[in-house]
């Protein structure tokens, strides 16, 4: 479903390079994690992958179902079925989340061609998801995002993604800003979500959430490459022995 | 033979000035009106104000007021549908008021024409400041318009629209409304029509000790349209005022707001958005005279600059000596969309008392691109998108106001503006 080749990319303002020959392969109905260090480039290739403009691809491809999505903007690759949840999600005082919610399940469903939401069936589909998130359905009246706690944002997010219904969900550090509690909410609604027609690709820090959504590959990202890849042993295997071995394996 | 040093009349001028004479027969008023008509003319004799008079700087209306259509006799407004449901209609056609009314409880509604003819008005004809362009204009030629009055302790239910609806040519109109002691109302002015016309409106609010007014001013005239407009409030003893000003539409257009507080306690809330679009120009002009002690205000106002439009936003605090416990905070946001459009803000604080509290701010911004980029990351296409968060960037105002009804009417409005602009 995902296949990133040999892909080098940099940030436009200052052309650092960040992602520096990256190779990874995600199949349909994988759960695929990227674990490193702090500075790796794990949200840079997140944001590279929602299409954010602030990155440049200068080497390299990313096929998305056999096609290349480099050429597409954000909006053509979420209705294409990418969907990025943010670490840090956005406040946008004055976009009533409700109507957020509304306008983004409506362009999505007019880009396939599909008729606009009946607000009985929106709401009923906004309630019953809010619902499985432990979500108040008074928080959805408020300004999306704005004055959210950091867990609200992470569950909000998850929301979307399951409004959107996704092929290719990127969940980028979803575990950050959670307790206990709401991490299992959280995972159960991402495992929910799991199917042979999607993939997810979980970008964590540490081994903590691949407790509750077990992946079916783990990959290691050090200086904008991957460097290792293996099952779900490696994540106990980083976990234990921390990153050091591992890069000095690859260096 | 007569030597003439003024510089030589615009049109506009000349036009204006021979239409007094042509006019003088049709004018309402009693002695006393009609000798503040003869003062309003003569300043207008003296040239309509240039940019070197400080508080028309940015809107030099000599310029770009250049020429004026005539009056129009045959020109025929309709009455429109209200902004909130069941509201009660005060409508002004073409600048003359009806004579059917609705029946408001506690409400008293005289036509400003026989205000005009019996002379109990002429004392409010009286102009504010040496250059107070509008308020001559508007004097000089204002025929009609309404009288209301809210009685002590009334409570209306429903807002009362006032309609000042064009349709070409020149209206002049005035609308007097006495708020009693502990009144609340909700009144919505509304300025629109479909001609090419030039319009003077002045509008003048007393509240009373106590009394709580919303004042919404929906502008919405056609681009061909001049708008020459005055809101002036006097705040008695614990009144509270909250005057919100939308300007979407217009071709030329100044909208002044000069209110000042005479009781101690009175609060002044200040929402404005300005929807700046094609070859328009748009000023918002307040004095605001903080009089006494122990009173507050605020003011936000909000600009969408898009193609070549320009706006003006000057805001004059001004603190009386004898002012103390002043609370005052303004703020002036601009989204700019366009690389041919401008605004300018002008900031003033004139404090003259030492225990107050005062701010100010302006912001000049394009859209956030992490904002956009959000949305976009959920599907909504760049032009969408962009839509939500410019009108998510003055929506935040109206959805302060904080009454259903109002935020509703007003965001449908706002969704017009943006269905047509956007």
């Amino acid at each position: 479903m995902l296949e990133i080749r040999n892909l080098h990319a940099r940030i436009v303002d200052d052309g650092t390079e960040i992602i520096r020959g990256l190779n990874l392969t995600v199949k349909a109905g994988e759960v695929a994690a990227i674990m490193g260090p702090n500075g790796s480039g794990k949200s840079t290739l997140s944001y590279i992958l929602a299409g954010r403009e602030d990155y440049e691809v200068t080497e390299g491809d990313i096929l998305y179902n056999g096609q290349s999505i480099l050429e597409m903007d954000p909006a053509e690759r979420a209705t294409a079925g990418i969907f990025l949840a943010f670490q840090y999600p956005m406040e946008i005082p004055g976009v009533a989340t409700m109507e957020f919610l509304k306008v983004a399940m409506n362009e999505q469903r007019k880009a396939r061609g599909e008729e606009p939401l009946k607000i009985p069936e929106f709401l009923k589909r906004v309630k019953d998801a809010a619902g499985s998130l432990n979500m108040d359905m008074a928080m959805l009246k408020r300004p999306l995002n704005v004055g959210f706690s950091g867990g609200e944002k992470k569950r909000a997010e998850i929301l979307q993604m399951k409004l959107l219904e996704p092929k290719l969900c990127v969940l980028d550090e979803t575990d950050s800003g959670l307790d206990i509690d709401a991490l299992k909410i959280v995972s159960d609604g991402v495992n929910a979500l799991r199917s042979p027609e999607r993939a997810i690709v979980v970008i964590t820090h540490y081994q903590r959430l691949l407790e509750h959504i077990v992946p079916d590959s783990v990959h290691v990202l050090y200086k904008g490459q991957v460097i290792k890849s293996g099952d779900k042993s490696l994540a106990l295997d980083l976990e234990a022995n921390g990153y050091a071995g591992v890069i000095g394996q690859a260096a | 033979m007569n030597m003439h040093t003024q510089p030589q009349r615009t049109p506009a001028e000349t036009a204006l000035i021979d239409a007094f004479g042509e006019r003088l027969s049709l004018l309402p008023g009693d002695g006393a009106v009609m000798l503040k008509r003869d003062d309003a003319i003569e300043a207008i004799k003296h040239g309509l104000p240039t940019r070197r008079i400080e508080s028309w700087h940015y809107t030099d209306l000599r310029r770009l007021l250049n020429v004026v259509p005539d009056f129009d006799p045959a020109a025929a407004a309709k009455a429109i549908a209200p902004i909130v449901e069941g509201s009660a209609i005060l409508p002004v056609l073409n600048g003359v008021s009806s004579a059917k009314l609705p029946a408001i409880e506690g409400v008293t509604v005289q036509r400003l024409s026989e205000k005009l003819t019996d002379g109990s008005v002429a004392p409010r004809l009286d102009p504010y400041g040496a250059d107070d362009a509008i308020g001559a204009l508007n004097t000089a030629f204002v025929a009609d318009g309404y009288f209301v009055d809210i009685a002590d302790g009334a409570e209306l239910e429903k807002p009362v629209e006032l309609q000042n609806l064009q349709a070409g040519g020149q209206t002049h109109v005035r609308l007097l409304t006495r708020a009693g002691a502990g009144a609340k109302a909700v009144i919505v002015e509304r300025q629109t029509g479909e001609g090419a016309a030039l319009v003077s409106s002045v509008s003048q609010l007393v509240l009373g000790d106590g009394a709580e007014v919303t004042w919404l001013i929906v502008q919405e005239q056609p681009d061909t349209a001049t708008h020459l407009a005055q809101f002036k409030a006097h705040l008695g003893k614990d009144a509270k005022l909250t005057l919100f000003v939308m300007n979407a539409g217009g071709k030329l257009v100044r909208q002044e707001i000069v209110v000042r507080t005479t009781g101690e306690g009175a609060d002044f809330t200040l929402r404005g958005i300005n929807l700046l679009a094609g070859d328009t120009h748009t000023d918002v002009t307040m004095v605001l005279d903080h009089a006494v002690p122990h009173t507050t205000s605020t003011e936000v106002i909000r600009n969408v600059v898009t193609g070549k439009a320009r706006g003006v936003f000057q805001g004059r605090i001004n603190v009386h000596q004898y002012a103390q416990k002043t609370n005052a905070k303004m703020a002036c946001n601009t989204l700019l969309l366009s690389d041919d459009g401008e605004f300018s803000t002008k900031p003033e604080l004139e404090i003259f008392a030492d225990d107050v509290v005062c701010g100010h701010g302006a912001t000049v911004t394009e859209i956030d691109h992490n904002h956009l980029f959000y949305l976009m990351a959920r599907g909504i296409d760049v032009k969408s998108a962009r839509g939500l968060l410019v009108k998510a960037f003055v929506a935040e105002v109206i959805e302060e106001l904080d009454d259903e009804a109002i935020v509703e009417a007003l965001e449908t409005r706002l969704d017009g503006w943006f269905a047509t602009h956007g």
